[in-house]
């Protein structure tokens, strides 16, 4: 059983739509406030991440129900220029940008499964999911 | 004399606002004299490494024109997500809440007079 919900993600305004999609349906399937302050925090990242260095994507939020347990499963899709050192991304301080670099690796951190795909020139794929 | 600014972040903070609030925070600092600016993200469901960078670089910006900043009433959950989140605000004065944060300005700053000048976002 699950639910699909997509939110593109075009201007930095975005990034709100965002935030109140993923805490709607974590409200939704009733995580700790705790818990939803993570996972919104994380998709507030990533979906920066997205549209800070690939000029925008999109985001898939999926809920999902494995025998009595409930999740939150994100996916942040973009056609953008791709991540050449994905370990080096990964760490904290490390940016390209103007930012803190603590968004993919601070993501990671808030939440319980993280898995990032990458192609240099074709674009990247990032999933999280919160279990609650 | 100088006052004190208070400023209460009432909307969800996207990035545009983020940045007006600051530029706009800087210039009142500099009309008003504020020796003290009170920042009140009560109202505020997430902090992200954005806005606590924005919070950091106001803090920054006004301890440069003469003025202490703290940021108040911070919930409890968003405290939490930050700390995992790896952000650093060490550089930034908190207290739980305005009157607190009141307390500590007037300790960091001895002033006889607080006037004070509300700005809303």
């Amino acid at each position: 059983m699950s639910d699909f919900e997509i939110i593109p993600v075009v201007e930095s305004k975005d990034i709100v739509a965002v935030r109140h999609a993923v805490r709607q349906q974590a409200v939704k399937i009733k995580f700790s406030l705790v818990d939803q302050t993570k996972i919104v925090t994380a998709a507030s990242e990533l979906a920066r991440n997205m549209f800070v260095y690939a000029g925008g994507g999109e985001v898939t939020l999926e809920v999902l129900q494995e025998d009595a347990r409930h999740g939150l499963r994100a996916r942040f899709v973009d056609k953008g220029p791709g991540i050449a050192n994905i370990d080096l991304a990964l760490r904290d301080g490390f940016t390209t940008g103007r930012g803190l670099g603590l968004g993919l690796g601070g993501a990671k951190r808030l939440v319980n499964e993280f898995s990032i795909e990458s192609t240099p020139g074709k674009g990247t794929r990032v999933t999280i999911t919160r279990w609650r | 004399m100088g006052d004190f600014l208070l400023v209460t972040i009432q909307l969800d903070m996207h990035d545009q606002l983020a940045s007006a609030l600051q530029d706009d925070l800087t210039t009142k600092i500099a009309e008003a004299n504020a020796k003290g600016v009170l920042i009140d993200i009560s109202s505020l469901d997430i902090v992200d490494s954005f806005i606590g960078r924005m919070l950091a670089t106001t803090s920054a910006m006004a301890r440069v024109l003469g003025a202490e900043t703290v940021v108040v009433g911070m919930q409890p959950a968003v405290a939490i997500t930050l700390v995992e989140l790896g952000l650093d605000l060490s550089g930034v004065h908190t207290a739980l809440d305005v009157e607190k944060g009141m307390e500590m300005l007037r300790n960091r700053i001895s002033l006889p007079e607080l006037g004070n000048t509300d700005v809303r976002f």
